[in-house]
């Protein structure tokens, strides 16, 4: 799941638009690949050439198979996936890039896109069918409730009983230095919008954050861009703990790898849950086709049980601490003067010795 | 039109439609109110919220420094789903925000905190304003704090507010509709009452209304008084008239008849005899009718006053019968005259003359040699008296209009008389609480006319 990636993108946008600038279509994907820099892209062929543009952070292999289910009702659309990471989506669609559906799980920046007036609005039966707290303004729809967990070796634990709050857990990697240094991996949420969606709503939930965030930048903390590279460096052991990783895909990985060394933990004293998000950005065409995928996605999302799809239903977002708050308030962060004060308070406190990854 | 309509009608719709005004004007108040408390929490909250972002304004090595509190945009957030826009300008440097985000008027001259309404984004918005100077670098630095919101919550309270009012109106108005049919028909029923008291009266009772009546009403009663009293003065002086003309008419008519007479005794031809007959029998016809005009003034007069005479029916039979015997011995007509007990309280002369009358027909109209029967009979506080005769009945057409003055029945050819008879005899009865019922005998023809009367 590569929910932000400006430093290690692909730049898979450049090398297609250099592809297809060989083509008839130079002028049109040339001006959009400058504006978005792309990390994968597939064409699901319809019956016919309308085609359902879609932005999205959420890995191919992830969203694939709700691309299949909705070309099952809608075999004539064709669709077009892109991913993006959440900061280049955001940027993306300010521009005025020209797609008819965003997804993403940065719900701060999708927030702005709505209250800036970048979003059209839709409404279904679906949509009035949502809780308050996963909608805003008929704008802005979410159809997963996806916790931040901590993922941790049991060989970094050594017997002991996995830490349930910031406390333990700062007493253990205190107590166990040894075992941490140069062994942590946590979002770097100068790049990363979901990090930095997390790292300022566990600073403003929990006095905690910042004594953890310290302990651990005394231990070389490693960063990365998104929660995928950092579980598999906890399952390949360079990692003994990722921290803030997105759960759904910590377990999804677990299963995949049978790995009952690895333990998935949900902190006691406060949770993140993120919800991922769809918009229909302003220059949406296809907004017929857009409001029907997000009626398929929050039919999903609203199901009782996790069945076999890769994102987990909505009905997490009814847990102990709920999911972030949709609302203006999200926007706060994202003010330059919060987000420069923010940044150098984390940098203070985590990049004592700089070491970012990849 | 308006005119013609019923006083009710036009009570209850000029009460409705006041009602209506009210309810419109009820209707437009509260929403308004509504819309301005709306309005108001709406500009309490931004306020709030610049005031807020405005007291963490600090200056750090001559630069304005701020920091967004996250209260600031969560409690615009908490209040509504509405679209939230900032901006701090500090001087004449935009420092944070939406750069175009327009700025109250008066931000920078006027109240500490100034509101405007405005458009940004395609939308309505309201904006609040709160001013802080700040001592920087040089000098002292004006900042402005601006935060504006989008006006669809309140729209949404305030008309959620309006329709819930509009629903109350309009049961208001549904229950003062009700309570104007109410007050429209208590405040007539004074008039009703008085409307009845007026139409439950005889045909001929003019005596003055005494019932009470509302002050409105009574410059109408005192109107319809005067009316009867001058209508009753009129009636009292034509019926006067009448009596004195019928005397003076019947005293030479006296002379006329004797002179004839005497005429007839000396006359020699049988030819000049005829002629006197004639004269006699006119002259008798016309005495009968000024009789019985002055029979009906005195009707008219003193049915207005009525004696109240205790009256035994079979002595008052035997009389009129004995005045009539002449007349009746002329053609043989005998009376039957069949009597029970039987007693009424009335008017001695009027109860006669109406008998008289009632006789008088039936000789008249009756064969030679037949029989006038006349029964008297009492029986649950009905006293009767019946006269049937062998006549030829009371004809074909409608029985009840003969008791209208001057009215003959269909088949009264060949014999004189002035249809006042049965006027006189019905008018008689009436002012004594009885009637006069005419119907054709069952066997043979012949007319049976029967006084009613309400017993002693």
């Amino acid at each position: 799941m590569r929910d932000a990636r400006l430093a290690g993108g692909l730049r898979l946008g450049l090398r297609l638009g250099l592809r297809l600038g060989l083509g008839l279509c130079v002028g049109l994907w040339a001006t959009l690949a400058a504006a978005l820099e792309v990390e994968n892209r597939k064409v699901y062929p319809g019956t016919t050439d309308r085609t359902l543009s879609i932005v999205s952070t959420a890995d191919l292999e992830v969203f694939e198979p709700y691309i299949q289910r909705f070309q099952q009702s809608h075999p004539e659309l064709t669709v077009d996936y892109t991913v993006a990471s959440s900061v280049e989506l955001y940027r993306a669609i300010r521009d005025g890039a020209a797609f008819d559906l965003a997804i993403s799980s940065a719900m701060d920046l999708q927030l702005k896109l709505a209250n800036d007036g970048l979003a059209q609005s839709h409404r279904s039966d679906r949509t009035d069918a949502l809780p308050d707290w996963a909608r805003w303004r008929d704008l802005i729809f979410a159809f997963t409730a996806e916790p931040a967990v901590v993922v941790m070796s049991s060989r970094a634990l050594d017997g002991a009983p996995p830490p349930a709050t910031r406390q333990e857990l700062i007493t253990l990697l205190r107590d166990n230095p040894e075992r941490f240094r140069n062994a942590i991996g946590t979002y770097d949420v100068r790049d990363s919008g979901l990090g930095y969606l997390f790292a300022t709503q566990e600073a403003r939930s929990t006095d905690a954050y910042w004594r953890l965030s310290e302990i651990m930048g005394r231990l070389s903390p490693e960063l990365y861009c998104c929660s995928g590279q950092m579980v598999d460096a906890v399952i390949s052991g360079r990692l003994s703990l990722a921290y803030n990783v997105l759960g759904s895909y910590a377990a999804q990985r677990m299963a995949q790898e049978d790995r009952r060394d690895i333990e998935i933990v949900q902190m006691q004293d406060f949770a993140n849950l993120m919800l991922r998000t769809a918009i229909i950005p302003a220059t949406a065409t296809q907004t017929t086709a857009a409001g029907a995928l997000i009626d398929m996605l929050l039919e999903l999302g609203l199901r009782e049980t996790p069945g076999d799809w890769p994102l987990p239903p909505l009905s997490q977002g009814t847990s102990d601490f709920g999911p972030i708050r949709l609302g203006p308030a999200l926007m706060v962060y994202l003010d330059p003067f919060n987000r420069r004060a923010f940044l150098a308070e984390w940098e203070n406190a985590l990049v004592q010795d700089i070491v970012i990854e990849p | 039109m308006i005119a013609r309509l019923s006083i009710g009608h036009r009570l209850t719709v000029l009460l409705a439609g006041v009602a209506a005004l009210l309810s419109l004007l009820s209707w437009w108040m509260v929403s308004e109110l509504a819309r301005q408390a709306a309005a108001r929490s709406q500009d309490n909250v931004l306020a709030a919220s610049a005031t807020t972002i405005a007291e963490t304004i600090r200056s750090e090595q001559g630069e304005v420094r701020l920091e967004l509190p996250y209260s600031a945009l969560s409690m615009l957030g908490a209040i509504s789903e509405d679209r939230v826009f900032y901006k701090v300008v500090a001087g004449e440097r935009v420092l944070t925000g939406y750069d175009d985000l327009p700025v109250p008027t008066d931000a920078a001259t006027g109240a500490r905190v100034a509101f405007e309404t405005g458009q940004y984004s395609g939308e309505a918005i309201r904006m609040a304003s709160v001013r802080r100077t700040v001592l920087a670098g040089a000098g002292p630095v004006p900042v402005v704090v601006t935060v504006a919101q989008t006006l669809s919550g309140v729209d949404a309270v305030s008309g959620q507010l309006s329709r819930l009012a509009a629903a109350l109106s309009l049961a208001f108005f549904l229950v003062a509709v009700g309570l104007s049919v109410f007050a429209a028909r208590a405040s007539l029923r004074p008039l009703n009452a008085f409307a009845q008291a007026v139409s439950r009266r005889g045909p001929s009772d003019l005596r003055p209304l005494r019932r009470d009546a509302p002050p409105e009403l009574a410059p109408l009663r005192g109107a319809l008084n005067r009316l009867m009293d001058r209508l009753g003065q009129s009636i009292r002086r034509s019926e006067d008239f009448i009596a004195e003309a019928a005397h003076r008419v019947r005293t030479p008519l006296a002379t006329v008849r004797a002179q004839a007479e005497i005429a007839l005794r000396s006359a020699e031809s049988e030819e000049s005899r005829q002629r006197l007959r004639r004269i006699i029998r006119a002259v008798d016809e016309s005495s009968r009718s000024a009789g019985q005009l002055l029979d009906h003034a005195t009707v008219a007069y003193r049915a207005e006053d009525l004696a109240r005479d205790r009256i035994d029916l079979g002595e008052l039979v035997a009389q009129a019968a004995a005045a009539l015997e002449p007349t009746a011995t002329m053609k043989d007509i005998a009376f039957h005259i069949a009597t029970s007990q039987a007693r009424v309280v009335g008017d001695a002369v009027l109860l006669e003359s109406a008998l008289g009358n009632v006789l008088d027909n039936a000789v008249k109209y009756s064969p030679d040699e037949t029989t006038v029967h006349i029964a008297v009979s009492a029986e649950e506080g009905v006293a009767r008296i019946t006269v049937t005769d062998e006549g030829p009945g009371l004809g074909e057409g409608p029985i009840e209009t003969l008791t209208e003055r001057f009215r003959r029945g269909g088949n009264t050819e060949g014999v004189v008389g002035s249809g006042l008879g049965l006027t006189i005899a019905a008018d008689v009865l009436a002012a004594h609480g009885g009637r006069l019922d005419l119907r054709n005998a069952a066997e043979g023809g012949g007319a049976c006319v029967t006084l009613v009367l309400p017993a002693d």
